[in-house]
């Protein structure tokens, strides 16, 4: 028992961790309706150009700033000449737009930084606590990663503000609207693209965020792009239009493949079966509930 | 004005007597199959990176022989597909190759039955498919330095030594946790067989590609409760294991990493969580070696070199890109000196590799001595070393510290399987053994 909550605790704290990547493809597809194939390399090109920098002792603080700065530039400079020329376009070309977004900004990242594996430390705390020695009345033989739990608090405190934003500010209502109908939108005068910058803006931030957590847990390399791979079974499950569905699908889905993996491997004649489970998890939901669990439903009249 | 019409066609007379001389100039043509993006770019550019300097170093000098090396990479990603269709478009170029170093257990697998068609000498520096040592099955694939079950029956031995002897590790528990890949599964029959020799037991853990997420895997082993843990893994699965090592309160000092998992790239990335980490090398890192400091003055020098970050010459991957170009160079050499001092065919250049001997001498006038392994390679043994120590991290002053001798792996078990998996893929295949005599140098086989 105690080791199967050691699993399903540390499953719920790697969800978090897969709810900030899966809230950037949110933000982006309920402002345009577009599925960004960008979001990984974004993510590698905050990571990397941080970590760059601090490597060539530039302060942790100032690096920060700059790499805030360039990713909202970044963002700015994405919808003013990538979505803007193809407002109005099918949705498809749009997606094939950022598929080419992102083989342009992944030559980018390794090309003015370097391809290689960069250390990231943010001075969090790598140790274990061991609850059996912590809190001995518990009688839980369980260890919890200190680092998994400053990441869940950081992403979730992130998470928060956005939800907040988007659901409090003008900005957010603006957005809101734009995600309803962005025809109807623009008629009530929305500057649409003013929307889609902020967006592109804040999803740059988060990338930043994101690109930060998961360059201490996993160190800064190529392979950071495959942090996107844990954010799409999220989306599937917690809806593409729902930030809160992001945080439930991310833990849904940290906690399945990690039982999955420890519990449901042998069933399937071997190991290494979490990369796929997690997508199995995600079929199985779309069965019940197309449009996942806090996904918008679609009506059109005929 | 007669004058100067002669002096002008003196001159395109010299002129073109010097371009037929240049044209003439003979070269060796190598495909580079390197990989300097994707997931496994910090071994590729460092592995690749040694090579090139190297071959720089020796066409400054004149080259092999007084004929030049030339090449052309080709990027493969680490990817099989791609690894087999650069050597599919390269390897007819400026006049054939000579032979095919692709640095994955993968490629160089696919390539094995292709090699033996366009006898093209397919190279796997310190891994490879294990059975493929035996030469009389598989002519035309060499892994110099160590294979698989070397590698794994001296980290078995190490820990045998960590414990007080072999005989104390009845009762104890390895895991070996493993890249999700042909290189990554190679080694877990022999392990199950290593242990069941020694009384100890072996649970295999694989890591699926790349292996950025490991938790799942460090909770089985949390819940299995190894006294050791084997790393055998490639790239960013590498640091990400000892990270979440240190996450899950296991001690680092005892992870022991295998011949890719023994790099300063690495143990780096992983920061503090990396110290005390330990990992088999055939080779040592470091700069203190003759012909490194001739790399770095001459080529560098010359503004040749190939790394962009001058800090990583003397890394261990850099330094094996180094060892690579030795072992490669002097299989040219050795060739040479049967077939003259020219341009070699590829499988001129497969003689060579299978006679390829690598003395103490040899090693010292190359100004290599304590960077590269003596090697001796033959008909029935292309693997030709079999030996490796064991290095440890110190994170703080952030280098590797040689921590045993050289160590022999368990050549009588290895033997035996390789033996059967060679014989039943010759079996499989419809290959007819060649006969290996005593003495490999006069084997002439297929030339």
């Amino acid at each position: 028992m105690a080791f199967f909550l050691e699993v399903l605790v540390g499953g719920l704290l790697s969800g978090v961790m897969y709810s900030l990547v899966a809230i950037g493809f949110v933000l982006i597809y309920k402002s345009s309706g577009v599925f960004n194939f960008a979001q990984g390399t974004m993510l590698l090109l905050a990571a990397l150009t941080f970590v760059s920098m601090t490597e060539r002792q530039v302060d942790f603080k100032i690096a920060f700033i700059i790499t805030l700065v360039m990713m909202v530039v970044l963002g700015i400079i994405v919808e003013r000449t990538v979505m803007r020329p193809l407002a109005n376009q099918s949705l498809l070309s749009l997606f094939m737009a950022t598929v080419g977004l992102n083989y342009f900004l992944e030559g980018l990242a390794q090309g003015v930084w370097d391809s290689a594996v960069h250390g990231l430390e943010l001075g969090i705390s790598n140790d274990p606590i061991f609850l059996i020695d912590e809190f001995p009345a518990l009688g839980l033989d369980i260890i919890i990663s200190q680092f998994d739990i400053a990441a869940a608090v950081i992403a979730g405190t992130m998470i928060l503000g956005l939800t907040l934003f988007f659901q409090y500010t003008r900005t957010g209502l603006s957005l809101r609207a734009v995600s309803d109908d962005h025809m109807a939108a623009m008629a009530v005068g929305i500057p649409l693209n003013r929307i889609w910058a902020i967006v592109w803006a804040v999803t740059g931030v988060i990338c930043l965020i994101a690109g930060l957590l998961w360059g201490d847990r996993v160190s800064v390399s190529f392979t950071l792009t495959a942090a996107v791979l844990k954010g799409l079974p999220v989306i599937l499950i917690g809806g593409l239009t729902s930030i809160p569905g992001a945080i439930v699908g991310g833990l849904i889905i940290g906690a399945s493949e990690k039982l999955g993996e420890i519990y449901l491997a042998e069933l399937f004649g071997g190991q290494g079966i979490e990369h796929w489970w997690a997508y199995t998890t995600a079929l199985i939901f779309l069965m019940i509930r197309p449009t996942g669990i806090f996904g918008e439903k679609q009506i059109e009249r005929v | 004005m007669k004058t100067r019409v002669m002096v002008l066609a003196s001159a395109l007379v010299a002129m073109l007597g010097m371009s037929s001389i240049v044209s003439a100039e003979e070269t060796m043509y190598v495909p580079i199959p390197s990989y300097r993006v994707g997931p496994y770019a910090a071994g590729g550019t460092g592995y690749f990176g040694g090579i090139l300097d190297y071959y720089n170093l020796l066409n400054a000098r004149g080259g092999i022989g007084g004929v030049k090396l030339i090449w052309s990479e080709c990027e493969t990603e680490y990817s099989v597909e791609r690894g087999v269709e650069c050597y599919k478009r390269l390897k007819d170029r400026e006049g054939g190759a000579v032979f095919f170093d692709p640095l994955s257990v993968g490629i160089s697998t696919a390539l094995i039955e292709t090699g033996r068609a366009d006898k093209m000498p397919i190279i796997a520096v310190n891994h490879g498919k294990t059975a493929g040592q035996r030469g009389d099955i598989f002519p035309y694939y060499f892994m110099p330095g160590i294979n698989t079950y070397d590698e794994h029956s001296i980290m078995v031995h190490y820990i045998g030594g960590l414990e007080g002897g072999m005989e104390n590790l009845k009762g104890k528990k390895i895991a070996m946790l493993f890249h999700g890949s042909p290189y990554g599964r190679e080694a877990i029959a022999f392990m199950d067989s290593m242990c069941e020799k020694h009384g100890c037991s072996h649970e295999a853990i694989e890591v699926p590609h790349p292996g950025n997420e490991q938790q799942s895997q460090w909770l089985k082993i949390r819940k299995s409760k190894p006294d050791y843990v084997l790393l055998r893994g490639w790239g960013v699965m590498n640091p990400v294991a000892m990270q979440t090592a240190k996450r899950m309160g296991f001690p680092v000092s005892r992870l022991i990493g295998n011949i890719w998992s023994n790099s300063d790239e690495d143990v780096i990335p992983a920061g503090g969580a990396a110290n005390g980490y330990q990992a088999i090398t055939t080779h040592p890192a470091g700069t203190d070696f003759k012909v490194v400091q001739d790399i770095i003055a001459d080529v560098y020098g010359a503004g040749k070199g190939d790394l962009q970050d001058k800090s990583r010459l003397g890394s261990v991957y850099w330094n094996l890109g180094v060892l690579a170009g030795v072992v490669h160079t002097e299989a040219l050499r050795i060739a040479q000196e049967r077939f003259g001092n020219r341009a070699l065919s590829s499988s001129e250049t497969r003689w060579g590799f299978e006679n390829l001997v690598l003395t103490a001498e040899r090693i010292e006038e190359l100004g290599a001595t304590g960077l590269v392994p003596e090697l001796n390679l033959n008909c029935m043994d292309h693997v030709g070393g079999h030996l490796a120590k064991f290095q440890q991290w110190d994170a703080n002053a952030r280098q590797w510290n040689i921590v045993s001798d050289w160590i022999e792996g368990d050549v009588e078990l290895s033997q035996s399987i390789i033996d059967a998996g060679a014989e039943k893929y010759a079996a499989d295949n419809n290959i007819e053994p060649r006969p290996c005599s005593a003495d490999s140098n006069d084997d002439d086989f297929d030339l």
